[in-house]
C-alpha cells in the first residue's frame, strides 16, 4: 500500500470530502428529485473506499462513527423507527408524514444511506486488508 | 399495528443486538426482552384475530394494486404464536450456554422475524423476499460453527436452497406474467377464472416444487439431515422447528386458499409424495444412532403427515393440518432441546456411547417420555389429536392406503423413540464417569418444562385450539367442502 502515486495520495483528503459532501447532497436532493439514500450511500462508500485504498483501512474506519456492521444496523433501525411515527397518528406502518419541507421520509432515507454505507464498507474493508497483508 | 408488531419486534431485536455486539451482557438482556415482547405481541395478535377475524394492513397505506399487504387469520395467528413461544424458549435455553458468538443473536432473531413475516405475508413477492432473508440468516448460523464440517453443511444447504429459491422466483414471475397480480386476494380471484390464465396450473406446479424442496419432501430431503446436525442444539431446535414448517404452511395457504383450482392430479401426486416422505424419513431415523440425526430425519417424516393433510384438500383436512403444524413446531423443537440436555448430561450424542440417564435424572426422563409420546401420537397428547384428525379425514375420503401407511409410520416412530429411551435412559452408561446430570443449567430446565407444560395442556384441552383453527380454515377449498371425489 506504500508505493502510491503522490498525486493521488495528496488529493485523497480533499477528494474524500468532495465525494462525501456530494453523497449528502444526493441524499437530501433525493427528497424531491432523483437521488436519495441508496445512491447517496453508494457515493459515501466510494469516498470511504478511496480513503481506505490510499491511506489504509484504519484511516477510513476512523471517519465512520461505528463499525460497518453496526452502522448498517443503526441505519435500518432509523428507517424502521421512521415508519413507526405513522401508527402513533393512527395510520398504517410506513405511511410517511410531512411537516412542510420536513418529513419522516428523510429519516427513512438517512437510514437507507447509513445501511448502504455500513454494509458495503463492511465488505470492502476486509478485502482491502487482505490485499494489504499478503499471507 | 397488531399485524406488524410480531414482525417488527424480532427485527428490531436483531438490529439492536447487532448494534450491541461489543457488549455481550447488553445483548443478552436485549435477547430476553425481545423474546418476551414477541410473545406478548403474538398474544395481542391472537386476541385481535379472535375478536375481529382476519386482520390486515397495507404498508404505507398505498392503494390496492401497489400496496404490500400483511394479513393475519386464525391460522397465521396460531403459527405466529407458536414461533414466538419457540423463539422465547430458545432464548431462555441458550442464555446459560454462554453464546459468546456476538453475531449469533442478530442472525437468530433475523430468522425468527423472517419466519413470522412469511406467515403474515399476503403477496407472493414479499413471500419470496422473506424466504430469501430466512435463508441468509440460516446460512450465517450454519457458517458460524466454523471448521470444515460446518462449511460443508453450509455449502449443501446453500446449493439446495438456491435451487429452490430460483424455482420459486421463476414460478412467481410466470404467475405474475399470466395474471398480473401478486396479492393473494387478487390472485385467488384471477385463479378462479380459467380463461385468464390457462397455463396457471403449470406455474403453480413449479411453485409447489420449490416449496416442497424447502419443506424437505421426498426425494429432495437429503439436504436436511446432512446440514442440520452441525448446528448447536438450541439453534437446531429453532431451525428444525420453524423452517420446514413455514414452507408447509405456505403450501397449505397457497393450495387451499389462493390457487383453489389446483388440478386433482397435482394433489394426488402430492399425496403419494407425502407417503414417500413419511417412509423415507422414518426409516432414516430408525437407521441412525446419532441423536441429532434421528430427530432431523423425523422432521422429514413429520413433513410427510403435513403434506398428506394438504393433499386431502378439504377444509377439515386444512384444519387438521394446521393443528398438526402447531403440535409439530412445539414438540419437535422441544425434543431437540431435550436431546440437548441429554447430550450435556451424558457427554455424547451417539446413543451407543451414552446411557444411564433414567436413574441419573428422573425429571429429564419424564420430560422426554411426554414429548416422545406426543411425537408418536399416543392419546391424549397433541400428536394424537393431530394425527387423529388427519387420519379420520383420510379414512372418510376412502384413502385407506394413505391412512394405513401413516399409521404404520407412527409405529416406526415409536420404534426410534424407544431406541432413544432404551439406549439413552435405560441401559447403564458405558463410561459412568462422564454422566453428570448436574451439568444441565437452569435455563435449559425452564425452557423444556415450560414447553412441555404447554404441550400437555393443549393435549388435554385441545378443543379451544381446534375450534379456533377451524374458524380459520373454514374457507379453505370452498368448492370441495363435502370431500373430494
Amino acid at each position: 500500500m506504500n508505493e502510491r502515486l503522490p498525486l493521488l495520495t495528496n488529493a485523497a483528503g480533499p477528494l474524500y470530502w468532495l465525494l462525501f459532501l456530494a453523497s449528502l447532497w444526493v441524499l437530501f436532493r433525493g427528497h424531491n428529485a432523483p437521488g436519495g439514500g441508496f445512491i447517496g450511500g453508494l457515493l459515501a462508500v466510494a469516498a470511504s473506499s478511496l480513503l481506505a485504498t490510499v491511506r489504509g483501512v484504519a484511516a477510513a474506519r476512523r471517519r465512520q462513527w461505528l463499525a460497518p456492521v453496526r452502522l448498517a444496523a443503526a441505519g435500518v433501525v432509523l428507517a424502521l423507527l421512521s415508519g413507526l411515527v405513522a401508527p402513533l397518528a393512527g395510520q398504517p406502518f410506513l405511511t410517511h408524514i410531512w411537516w412542510g419541507g420536513l418529513s419522516t421520509v428523510l429519516a427513512f432515507d438517512l437510514g437507507v444511506f447509513l445501511a448502504v454505507w455500513g454494509a458495503l464498507t463492511g465488505y470492502i474493508y476486509p478485502l482491502l486488508e487482505e490485499e494489504a497483508s499478503p499471507s | 399495528m397488531q399485524v406488524v408488531l410480531p414482525l417488527l419486534i424480532p427485527l428490531l431485536t436483531a438490529l439492536l443486538a447487532a448494534l450491541a455486539m461489543p457488549r455481550p451482557r447488553l445483548q443478552r438482556g436485549l435477547g430476553q426482552l425481545g423474546g418476551v415482547a414477541l410473545v406478548l405481541s403474538a398474544l395481542w395478535l391472537l386476541q385481535g384475530v379472535m375478536a375481529q377475524g382476519r386482520l390486515s394492513v397495507i404498508l404505507g397505506g398505498w392503494p390496492a394494486p401497489f400496496g404490500i399487504e400483511l394479513a393475519a387469520d386464525p391460522l397465521s395467528a396460531v403459527l405466529v404464536m407458536a414461533a414466538a413461544l419457540l423463539a422465547l424458549a430458545v432464548r431462555v435455553y441458550s442464555d446459560d450456554h454462554g453464546s459468546s458468538e456476538p453475531t449469533r443473536l442478530p442472525l437468530e432473531q433475523g430468522v425468527v422475524a423472517a419466519a413470522i413475516a412469511i406467515t403474515l405475508a399476503a403477496d407472493l413477492f414479499n413471500l419470496y423476499v422473506w424466504f430469501e432473508l430466512m435463508l441468509m440468516g440460516v446460512l450465517g448460523l450454519l457458517a458460524l460453527g466454523g471448521g470444515q464440517r460446518a462449511a460443508e453443511a453450509t455449502l449443501k444447504y446453500f446449493a439446495l436452497s438456491l435451487l429452490g429459491t430460483l424455482l420459486m422466483l421463476a414460478a412467481i414471475g410466470l404467475i405474475y406474467g399470466a395474471t398480473g397480480h401478486l396479492n393473494f386476494t387478487a390472485l385467488s380471484q384471477a385463479a378462479r377464472d380459467p380463461a385468464i390464465a390457462p397455463a396457471l396450473p403449470l406455474y403453480v406446479g413449479l411453485l409447489l416444487a420449490a416449496l416442497l424442496l424447502k419443506a424437505g419432501a421426498f426425494p429432495l430431503f437429503a439436504w436436511l439431515p446432512a446440514s442440520y446436525h452441525t448446528l448447536p442444539l438450541p439453534l437446531l431446535a429453532l431451525i428444525g422447528g420453524l423452517l420446514t414448517k413455514v414452507a408447509a404452511y405456505v403450501l397449505l395457504r397457497l393450495l387451499g386458499d389462493v390457487f383453489v383450482l389446483t388440478p386433482a392430479a397435482l394433489l394426488e401426486g402430492l399425496g403419494w409424495l407425502a407417503l414417500a416422505t413419511m417412509i423415507s424419513g422414518v426409516l432414516g431415523a430408525a437407521y441412525h444412532w446419532d441423536l441429532r440425526r434421528i430427530l432431523a430425519f423425523h422432521i422429514v417424516s413429520q413433513i410427510g403427515y403435513l403434506l398428506l393433510g394438504i393433499a386431502l384438500a378439504t377444509s377439515a383436512a386444512a384444519s387438521a393440518t394446521a393443528f398438526f403444524l402447531l403440535h409439530n413446531i412445539l414438540v419437535k423443537a422441544n425434543l431437540f432441546l431435550i436431546i440437548g440436555l441429554m447430550i450435556l448430561a451424558a457427554g455424547h450424542h451417539d446413543l451407543r456411547r451414552i446411557g444411564g440417564l433414567y436413574p441419573g435424572s428422573v425429571l429429564l426422563a419424564l420430560l422426554f417420555f411426554v414429548n416422545a409420546f406426543a411425537l408418536v401420537g399416543v392419546p391424549p397428547t397433541t400428536g394424537f389429536w393431530g394425527k387423529f384428525l388427519i387420519l379420520r379425514e383420510a379414512f372418510e375420503q376412502g384413502r385407506y392406503l394413505w391412512g394405513g401407511v401413516a399409521l404404520g409410520v407412527g409405529l416406526l416412530t415409536l420404534y426410534s423413540m424407544s431406541k432413544i429411551w432404551l439406549e439413552g435412559f435405560w441401559k447403564a452408561h458405558p463410561d459412568p464417569e462422564r454422566l453428570n446430570t448436574a451439568a444441565i443449567p437452569l435455563g435449559g430446565w425452564l425452557a423444556v418444562s415450560g414447553l412441555t407444560l404447554l404441550i400437555v395442556l393443549i393435549g388435554l384441552y385441545p378443543e379451544p385450539a381446534i375450534r379456533f383453527i377451524d374458524a380459520g380454515s373454514a374457507g379453505f377449498w370452498p368448492a370441495s367442502s363435502g370431500g373430494r371425489p
